[in-house]
C-alpha cells in the first residue's frame, strides 16, 4: 500500500471555484472589470467540469461539480494515502487571456489565492507558481515575486502555448526558475492558440486529451534542440500528466535522427536521450500502459533512467478507482523511488525546514 | 600490420580522396592540406561506403545560436545516414568514444627511399622520381 511510504503527491489540482474567489487578489482595475465586462471566468476547456475525466464520480461533492475544498482533498487523498507533501498545480486559465496584462494579473491572483486557501491552512501543501506565458519577461517577474515563499516549489507552464517552449523568447522563465532552484513543470493543457493535434482541430474531447502526448513530444524536442539545457544546465523540466509510455520511443527517434542532422544544432553535443535522462522527469499519472505487469516491467526497463518517475494522484482527475493509484506491475524499488526519492531529488525545496 | 604502398602522392590532390585496397580491405585516403588520412571504407553504423560521402567541415558551438566553423577540422559524412566522422581519427562526431570507423596510420616516402628499403617488391610499381603514400593496415 502506497500510504506506508508516505508518498509525495507531485501533481494534484486545487480548483478555483469561480472568478469571484480571485477578485480580492486582482488589481482594482481588473477586479472592477470582472463586473463591468461580465467576465465569467477562465476555466479551461482542457478539463470541462462535467467531463468524466475532470473528476472521479465519488469525488464530486454531492455527485456533481468539482471538488474545490481543501477538506475534500484531505479526505480523498491527503489523509487517505497518508501523503507527506502534495504539490498543487492550479490549471486556472491565466494562460488563456489574449490580454497579457490580464493574464499576468490572473496569474498573480491565483498564486496569492493559493497561499491563502491551500498553503497557509495545510502544512502538507506545496504549490507551483502559475505564470502567464503570454509575456515571458513578466512571467519571470512573477517567479521572482513568489519564489521567496519556499512553499512554491516549481514554475508551471501549459503544454501548448503560443510557440514551442524551447525558443529563446521563453528563456527569461528558465533563467528565473534556475536562479531560484525551481524546476519547470509543463502540464497537459493548451492556450488554444493552435489546434491541439498536429493534424488540425479534433471533433471530440477524447482526441484532445489523448493527443496531449504529441504536444509533450514537440516541447521535449524543442527544449533539447534549442539548447535550453545548455544555457540552463541546472534546470529540471517535469512533464506533468503527459503519460509515461510515449517518452522512450520518441527519444529513440530523436536520438537516431540527431546523429545524422546534428550539425544543424551543434550545441547539442550529447545524445538527446542522455540529455533527457539528466533533465527530464515525469509524473506517473497517467502511465498509459495495458493492465498487465509484464508489459509495465518492460516499459520500465526501456525508460532512460530510474530516477525519472514521480508519484502523482492527479486529483481530482479520474485516472484510477478506489486506492489503485499505481499501475500494476511496478516493482517495490520503483514505487519507493517514485513516492519519495525522486520527488525529493527533483524538488529540493521540499526538504527544507520552513 | 605493415605499411603498404597504396598510391602516388600526385594521385590525390589536396581536398580529394581515393579509394584503395589494402590486403583485401577497402580503405579511403584523404588529402587534407597535404596530410594524408586513411579510414576503412565502411561506416560502423550500417556499412555505408564512406568514399561516396560528402567531405565537410565540423561545426561546433559554444552556446545555442553560435556556430563555430572549423575549416581545419574535416569530417566525412556517410552517404547513407549522414553520420559524421573525423577524418583524422575516425571518431564519430556524435559519440566519439562509442562509435568510430577504423583509421590507419599513413606515411609519405620518396621513391628513392622505397626502392632501397624494405618496401620494394610490392605489387605497386615504384619510380625513384615520385613520392608515395603508404598505409599501415
Amino acid at each position: 500500500m502506497i500510504s506506508a511510504l508516505r508518498p509525495i503527491d507531485c501533481d494534484m489540482h486545487p480548483v478555483v471555484p469561480n472568478i469571484r474567489a480571485l477578485v480580492p487578489y486582482l488589481p482594482a482595475n481588473w477586479a472592477a472589470s470582472v463586473d463591468d465586462r461580465g467576465i465569467e471566468g477562465f476555466d479551461s476547456i482542457s478539463y470541462p467540469p462535467n467531463a468524466p475525466l475532470s473528476a472521479r464520480p465519488d469525488w464530486r461533492p454531492g455527485g456533481k461539480g468539482l471538488p474545490v475544498s481543501l477538506d475534500d482533498y484531505r479526505r480523498h487523498v491527503l489523509d487517505r494515502l497518508d501523503v507527506q507533501w502534495a504539490i498543487g498545480n492550479c490549471l486556472y486559465g491565466a494562460h488563456l487571456a489574449f490580454s497579457e496584462d490580464l493574464g499576468v494579473a490572473l496569474a498573480s491572483a491565483v498564486n496569492d489565492w493559493m497561499v491563502d486557501t491551500w498553503l497557509d491552512p495545510e502544512p502538507r501543501m506545496r504549490a507551483s507558481i502559475v505564470v502567464a506565458p503570454q509575456n515571458p519577461q513578466r512571467a519571470a517577474e512573477e517567479i521572482d515575486r513568489c519564489a521567496p515563499d519556499r512553499r512554491f516549489v516549481q514554475v508551471l507552464l501549459p503544454a501548448m502555448v503560443e510557440a514551442p517552449l524551447g525558443q529563446r523568447r521563453y528563456w527569461p522563465i528558465y533563467e528565473a526558475a534556475q536562479k531560484h532552484g525551481l524546476p519547470v513543470g509543463i502540464h497537459a493543457g493548451s492556450s488554444y492558440r493552435h489546434a491541439v493535434t498536429p493534424v488540425g482541430w479534433p471533433t471530440y474531447f477524447v482526441e484532445d486529451y489523448a493527443s496531449q502526448a504529441l504536444a509533450f513530444q514537440g516541447q521535449l524536442g524543442s527544449l533539447i534542440s534549442e539548447g535550453v539545457f545548455n544555457k540552463f544546465p541546472a534546470l529540471t523540466v517535469v512533464l506533468l500528466e503527459s503519460g509515461v509510455t510515449w517518452l522512450t520511443p520518441f527519444l529513440w527517434r530523436l536520438t537516431k535522427f540527431w546523429r545524422g542532422t546534428r550539425s544543424e544544432v551543434p550545441w547539442v553535443t550529447k545524445p538527446p536521450i542522455d540529455i533527457a535522462r539528466e533533465h527530464i522527469r515525469l509524473s506517473a499519472q497517467p502511465f498509459d500502459a495495458p493492465d498487465d505487469a509484464a508489459t509495465v516491467a518492460r516499459i520500465l526497463e526501456h525508460l532512460p533512467g530510474k530516477d525519472m518517475l514521480l508519484f502523482a494522484s492527479d486529483y481530482p482527475h479520474h485516472q484510477f478507482d478506489g486506492d489503485a493509484v499505481l499501475p500494476q506491475g511496478l516493482d517495490q524499488e520503483t514505487i519507493r523511488r517514485m513516492a519519495q526519492d525522486n520527488p525529493r531529488a527533483t524538488y529540493r525545496r521540499l526538504e527544507e525546514a520552513l | 600490420m605493415a605499411f603498404e604502398i597504396v598510391a602516388q602522392v600526385s594521385d590525390i590532390p589536396v581536398g580529394q580522396r581515393k579509394l584503395v585496397e589494402v590486403r583485401g580491405r577497402e580503405v579511403v585516403i584523404f588529402n587534407h592540406g597535404g596530410q594524408f588520412f586513411a579510414l576503412l571504407n565502411r561506416c560502423p553504423h550500417q556499412g555505408g561506403r564512406l568514399c561516396d560521402g560528402k567531405l565537410t567541415v565540423a561545426v561546433t558551438s559554444s552556446e545555442p545560436g553560435h556556430y563555430d566553423y572549423h575549416a581545419d577540422r574535416q569530417v566525412i559524412r556517410c552517404p547513407w545516414h549522414a553520420w559524421e566522422f573525423d577524418i583524422r581519427t575516425g571518431k564519430s562526431w556524435c559519440e566519439p568514444d562509442r562509435v568510430k570507423v577504423r583509421s590507419y596510420r599513413t606515411e609519405v616516402l620518396a621513391g628513392t627511399q622505397l626502392v632501397r628499403g624494405e618496401y620494394t617488391a610490392q605489387t605497386f610499381p615504384v619510380k625513384t622520381e615520385n613520392d608515395y603514400i603508404l598505409v599501415d593496415a
